[in-house]
């Protein structure tokens, strides 16, 4: 089999994997050697569904000795099988780089005969990378369920991020879909990769060239939409492995059917991707804006509202948190603001310390004032002529899509053409589709 | 604060010439309504000032910033004439003015015309330089890398350090074809020179080889079931993908040119 085969089937069965940043380490070429890293992440291209491509993301192979369900390359599926040669691997990765397509290497595995066997591949592929060509730009490896810690351990020294996949939410999930995993063989690497890397702070302190275990730390994915788990299980999730594992990324992954199995969804079940872009909003929120899972979804309301966004969706349902001044409110309740993002609340914080901010000047700050505006004051000022009732102000923070997709919806099950806008039934009362947007709103306003 | 006087300046198109506006405009207590490079102020009707550019004045203007707002607004400043902003030397003026009168602070003053303009400008700036760090693409012609691209903004020296770092041991040029200028690359030295013309060879079979495998890969990576070309026009407009080998547009069978008087030679 020629090179160009080998790359089109480990591509295509490595694309679901969707760990594809660069970013989290800054480094330099070794001397005499090849590639540095920046830790804004570089994207290079991007690909016809729209995703970033950074990375030679790859399987060293996909043929499997495991038989996961939901997994294009399972035991059990026909489909074509290759494997790199870790020297082909390491020749591709560095005329890729060299030609600034890519900023490092992906790369993930099939179980090919054992766990530890493949682990040992892999290592080979990173150490010709790392020793022969003194790369030292971007990698990211995924430890494989069941390898060995030594091995993961050697793995580590020469990766700068690994991930283990959580795969499913739940450990009944798993125990349905990947009989061949357990929520011990994911947990157990994760552990120790984390221990690894904190034994490995303390090193470098007490030795200064102590080699670097994962800098750029590890990272996750799951799968949504595979399994019955809802967002708020999903949401808890994630906040408990930034915490307990202090991983640097979970990643979500909407499912996308490549089998038929009765334990599945259907084959012609459409991908969640709007379940998966608000989880991934709500993510952001946990990492940047200062948010808990508890406050955004909680046990009677487990499903984001697909209309509004999860910060949007909060703010509704506490506005006795708001109108804030923007003269005077901290960083963190800025935040809190829908239409104010992190660059926007420096900013004000920045220009007021020059003068008192009027609305005019807000705009130019990057706030969405469509959205804001409902939600803040200046110096004990509205904007002018604005009458607030809780419909004008879901109007206004619902984009365009949204409102779309909303009177989609509304037609098919009233066989309605059109509709005037959120005249009755009105959005916040829960009409309609009960199990769909009903129980998302946290609570009528 | 001095009234806009009805005239133009114009200036070589330097940085220390553009300094030597500010100074002219402090000496003699006007503001300018414009300030062109010579080729545009030709034909105008208003009466235009020839500001000859003078290494002391713009010494002087030089030192006095980073003295009197501080070195951040300096570089900012450094950045905003590398930008593609309509009047950006007007901008730069008008800023430095408010500069003189706030100090350090006119950084914060982002909700001011004036340094919103510019802040926005140089924000693209930012943005552009960034997404070419990614949307380079090399071809490797005996052992030298070589990469052109047409930048709004003037990127080159925003990309020096980046490319430097990544490819101590290679030797590399990047082409700006919109500024007519180039970063050369060989170890441990790196110069940002203008190119005029530039004749690039057909790719060898070894860079055939390797641009076809990526196109592999670029179309293999794609998930179908996400097809998304709205999404991806706005992440990497289109105006970029000329150069880049995932499309097939850079693989042209003949060589391609850069017309122009002078020649830049290269010495590698
Ligand atoms: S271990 Fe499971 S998820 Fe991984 S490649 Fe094999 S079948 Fe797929």
């Amino acid at each position: 089999m020629d090179i160009f085969d080998k790359l089109k089937i480990l591509t295509d069965a490595a694309k679901y994997d969707v760990a594809c940043t660069s970013s989290g380490v800054n480094k330099k070429a070794a001397t005499g050697g090849i590639g540095s890293a920046a830790a804004c992440g570089i994207c290079h291209s991007f690909a016809g569904d729209g995703r970033c491509i950074s990375l030679l993301k790859v399987l060293l192979t996909n043929v499997c000795a495991y038989d996961c369900k939901y997994c294009v390359n399972r035991r059990s599926n026909d489909t074509p099988r290759a494997a790199f040669t870790p020297r082909e691997l390491a020749d591709l990765t560095i005329n890729f780089y060299r030609r600034n397509y890519i900023e490092g290497l992906f790369l993930s595995s099939g179980v090919l005969k054992t766990p530890d066997y493949t682990c040992e591949q892999m290592i080979e592929a990173l150490r010709i990378l790392r020793e022969e060509y003194r790369f030292s730009g971007y990698i990211h490896a995924k430890a494989i369920p069941g390898a060995d810690s030594a091995l993961i351990a050697r793995l580590g020294l020469l990766a700068d991020r690994m991930s283990v996949n959580i795969e499913l939410p739940s450990h009944n999930s798993l125990q349905l879909l990947a009989p061949d995993k357990s929520k011990h063989s994911i947990l157990a690497p994760m552990g120790y990769i984390q221990n690894r890397i904190q034994e490995n702070c303390t090193d470098i302190i007490r030795y200064h060239h102590a080699p670097k275990f994962v800098p750029a730390g590890q990272s996750t994915q799951m799968i949504i939409g595979a399994t019955p788990e809802t967002d708020f299980q999903i949401l808890n999730l994630a906040e408990g492995l930034y915490r307990k594992y202090r991983l640097k990324r979970v990643f979500f992954s909407a499912y996308m059917p490549v089998a038929e199995d009765s334990l599945l969804p259907a084959p012609e079940t459409k991908p969640p991707l709007l379940r998966e872009h608000r989880l991934y909003q709500a993510d952001w929120l946990l990492r940047f804006y200062g948010f808990t899972a508890n406050e955004l979804l909680d046990q009677q309301h487990q499903s984001f509202n697909p209309y509004i966004d999860p910060k949007c969706n909060w703010a509704l349902n506490h506005m006795e948190l708001f109108p804030l001044d923007v003269n005077r409110a901290s960083y963190s309740d800025l935040l809190r603001v829908p239409g104010i993002g992190v660059i926007s609340a420096k900013r004000i914080i920045t220009a007021r310390r020059t003068g008192r901010l009027q609305f005019d000047g807000l705009k130019k700050l990057g706030v969405v004032l469509k959205r804001a505006q409902y939600f803040i004051t200046c110096g004990g000022k509205a904007p002018g002529g604005l009458k607030v009732t809780p419909d004008t102000v879901l109007q206004s923070l619902l984009s365009e899509k949204a409102l779309g997709l909303y009177q989609h919806d509304f037609s098919h099950q009233t066989g309605m053409e059109q509709l005037s806008l959120f005249s009755p039934p009105s959005l916040l009362s829960s009409g309609g589709k009960q199990e769909d947007r009903g129980k998302c709103l946290t609570a009528p306003l | 604060m001095p009234n806009r006087t009805a005239l133009m300046y114009c200036y070589d198109g330097s940085f220390e010439g553009l300094l030597c506006c500010v100074f002219e405009s402090y000496e003699q207590k006007e503001i300018p309504l414009d300030i062109l490079l010579p080729e545009m102020a030709q034909g105008i009707l208003l009466p235009v000032k020839e500001i000859i550019t003078d290494t002391a004045k713009a010494g002087r203007v030089l030192g006095s910033i980073p003295q009197k707002m501080g070195a951040p607004t300096l570089e900012f400043v450094r950045h905003a004439f590398l930008t593609c902003l309509a009047h950006k030397e007007l901008y730069i003026l008008l800023f430095l003015r408010l500069g003189y009168r706030y100090g350090p602070a006119v950084l914060s003053r982002l909700t001011d015309p004036v340094v919103d303009k510019l802040f926005k400008a140089v924000k693209h700036l930012a943005k552009e330089s960034h997404l070419f760090k990614g949307f380079v693409r090399f071809s490797i012609f005996s052992n030298v890398l070589v990469a052109e691209i047409e930048p709004k903004n003037y990127v080159l020296p925003l990309l020096r350090q980046h490319f430097c770092e990544r490819y101590p041991e290679e030797h590399f040029l990047i082409v700006d074809k919109t500024h007519g200028m180039g970063l050369v690359y060989r170890p441990y030295e790196s110069a940002v020179i203008p190119i005029r013309k530039l004749e690039l060879p057909e790719p060898d079979e070894n860079e055939e080889y390797f641009r076809r495998l990526w196109r592999v890969f670029y179309d293999a990576v794609e998930i179908q079931g996400r097809h998304n070309p709205k999404c991806r026009m706005s992440l990497m407009p289109k105006r970029y993908w000329k150069y880049m080998t995932e499309f097939g547009s850079a693989q042209q069978k003949s060589p391609r040119r850069l017309e122009g008087s002078g020649g830049g030679k290269l010495h590698f």
